[in-house]
């Protein structure tokens, strides 16, 4: 499998070259990292490519490194049906660069995009109808982002005088309590005097 | 006659009707009374489950997975897990992989049961739900004895299972295997043979296996289209491989095929049930239904009145819990409604950085518009019933 899953890796670099900027096999899965402006032409080649035949559209997804200065990771996850081989490809974004939508390559990349920009903020060119999708109507903030608070910025409630549904800033009676169990002793590394002696 | 101003006529459907499978609200639009749009508006129950598992540990978040997709809440677990475990590098013990597997097929039947015999009331039919609703309760029970819970049970946990199975209990489900067979085809008489139940499916809705792969379909809906996919044959996970079953397939991709395909796996899913009762009381599927690697699976009650080590383990795994390895995996069940699968981006520490789930009946909903363009409005229902929708996984 993964000898298989390296000549596979071997063949797509070898045939997309300077559009694919890292690769790697982890736990029996392939990951390819391709460069934003070619993302389309990736996931062109993966889908038509004999040896790949990735025509099975799995997931879009996104994930936030905010220690990074291109911040965002978009995700993508293919399957070939065919081959019985999945692939995952990444690009790295920010919050202003677009990423290429593939929306006319896998018509099914419509809501997952959506969802993408809707949770982390992350902008598609090319997509013809960018809206919100999961959170609430007129929602502000990007809520997967790390710096969005789990309890959020508003809650709503049934007001009777008004007869209807507001919004008002969350008050919570009591903070949320985020414990941190990391324990302070474990992954220290200890430097006694004289153990360096002991491995020379 | 002068000319007429015609224009297209958008009504609402849902979020409280009942043939929208809990709280869809499609906006069509349509030409008379032909289907020219569908824009489905989901989110409604967006709970942030995503986002609420980053602040959880491993073992905190698996319940999460429960309210997903709420008629068959174990699979669901059961990619969790196997994600984690795949980061972890743990192999789960043999006793524990027959069960996994037999309450993953009692989940397939909570699920399709519920399918079947609601999509026989959303095209009119009012008693099949009545019948599936009873075998759902007896499988339910089941489910109750095995982990204390009816719906969200938080049985499977990574490295194992929480409990081991009373032999009362797979003597039980033996019990109900042959009855329900013949549930099974009393169903299939009184819904698959119904001239209504034909006239409203057959031909509607209907896919290519083209379509399939680029909207990101799975399972039944796949398998309408004639190709035996399942990830229970292709990438069998746990012991799926030294079990005989067959993959039903369809014809002609549309709902009277799919809903045909889910009462044939039904009876596939009887059969790898019989075979896991075996296995389970067979000498080699004895032993422990966790892993034993204390710095993973808690101790048993027992242990940790006597030993300190194991005391020291139970606080720990409940106070801090377990840490992973940093990396990433994507780990897929064949769920009932299709490919559920699992993203998870380990930072080495005790919470998932990231937990993406990639829901089958996301993909699903979002072929609504393709699939219903044409059709009449009464169709819209009919469509959406042979999706097997369940908002807990599409909203998340």
């Amino acid at each position: 499998m993964s000898a298989e899953l390296q000549a596979l890796s071997e063949h797509i670099v070898s045939s997309l070259g300077e559009a694919i900027e890292d690769r790697a096999i982890a736990y029996g899965e392939l990951t390819i990292v391709a460069r934003l402006e070619e993302i389309k032409r990736v996931v062109t080649f993966l889908r038509d490519d004999p040896q790949c035949r990735f025509v099975c559209f799995i997931d879009i997804c996104g994930a936030d490194y905010p220690a990074r200065e291109k911040r965002f990771d978009v995700v993508y996850h293919f399957l070939a049906p065919h081959h019985n081989r999945r692939i995952r490809v990444k690009v790295e974004t920010d919050e202003e660069t677009p990423v290429p939508s593939i929306i006319d390559l896998f018509p099914a990349a419509n809501w997952y995009e959506r969802e993408t920009y809707d949770l982390y903020g992350v902008l598609f060119s090319g997509h013809p109808d960018l809206r919100r999708l999961l959170t609430d109507y007129g929602f502000e903030g990007h809520p997967l982002r790390k710096d969005f608070p789990l309890t959020g910025y508003v809650e709503v409630r049934y007001d009777d005088g008004q007869g209807r549904v507001v919004y008002e800033p969350v008050k919570l009676s009591q903070e949320f309590r985020n414990f941190d169990f990391l324990s302070p002793w474990e992954g220290t590394d200890y430097v006694l005097p004289g153990d360096e002696k002991a491995k020379a | 006659m002068g000319e007429h101003n015609i224009r297209n006529f958008t009504i609402n459907f849902g979020p409280q009707h009942p043939a929208a499978h809990g709280v869809l609200r499609l906006v069509l639009e349509l030409d008379g009374e032909v289907v020219e749009r569908v824009d489905p508006h989901i989110g409604l129950l967006h709970r942030g489950t995503e986002k609420l598992i980053e602040y959880k540990t491993y073992v905190q978040a698996n319940p999460y997975f429960d309210r997903l997709d709420y008629v068959a809440p174990m699979n669901q677990e059961h990619a969790y897990c196997l994600a984690i475990e795949k980061l972890l590098g743990i192999a789960v013990p043999r006793r524990a992989q027959l069960i996994r597997v037999l309450f993953s097929e009692i989940g397939r039947l909570l699920s399709h049961l519920l399918n079947v015999t609601t999509q026989a009331m959303d095209v009119g039919a009012l008693t099949p739900p009545l019948w599936g609703f009873e075998e759902r309760e007896k499988l339910m029970i089941f489910y109750e004895r095995v982990s204390g819970s009816r719906l969200h049970a938080n049985y499977f946990r990574p490295g194992g299972v929480n409990m081991d199975i009373q032999p009362e209990l797979i003597d039980d489900i033996e019990a109900f295997c042959d009855p329900f067979l013949k549930v099974l085809d009393d169903l299939d008489t009184l819904v698959m043979g119904s001239r209504i139940f034909k006239q409203r499916n057959v031909d509607i809705g209907t896919i290519t296996l083209d379509d399939c792969w680029k909207w990101g379909f799975s399972g039944p809906l796949v398998r309408s289209c004639g190709v035996a996919w399942d990830l229970r044959k292709a990438q069998p996970y746990e012991c799926y491989e030294e079990m005989e079953f067959d993959i039903p397939v369809g014809l002609n991709g549309d709902n009277y095929d799919r809903q045909v395909i889910r009462m044939e796996e039904m009876r596939q899913s009887v059969r790898i049930m019989r075979q896991c009762l075996d296995k389970l009381r067979a000498p080699d599927g004895q032993g422990p239904v966790t892993t034993l690697d204390g710095k993973i699976a808690p101790p048993s009650r027992k242990d940790m009145k006597r030993s300190m080590e194991a005391l020291i383990h139970h606080f720990k795994l409940y106070t801090e819990g377990f840490h992973v390895p940093a990396g990433e995996v994507y780990a897929a069940v064949e769920a009932p409604k299709g490919e559920f699968g699992v993203y998870l981006v380990s930072d080495g520490t005790n919470k998932p950085y990231r937990c993406h789930v990639r829901a089958p009946g996301f993909a699903h909903l979002q072929g609504m518009d393709f699939m219903c363009r044409g059709h009449m409005l009464a169709d819209v229902a009919g469509v959406l019933g042979s999706l097997d929708i369940v908002f807990g996984e599409v909203d998340r």
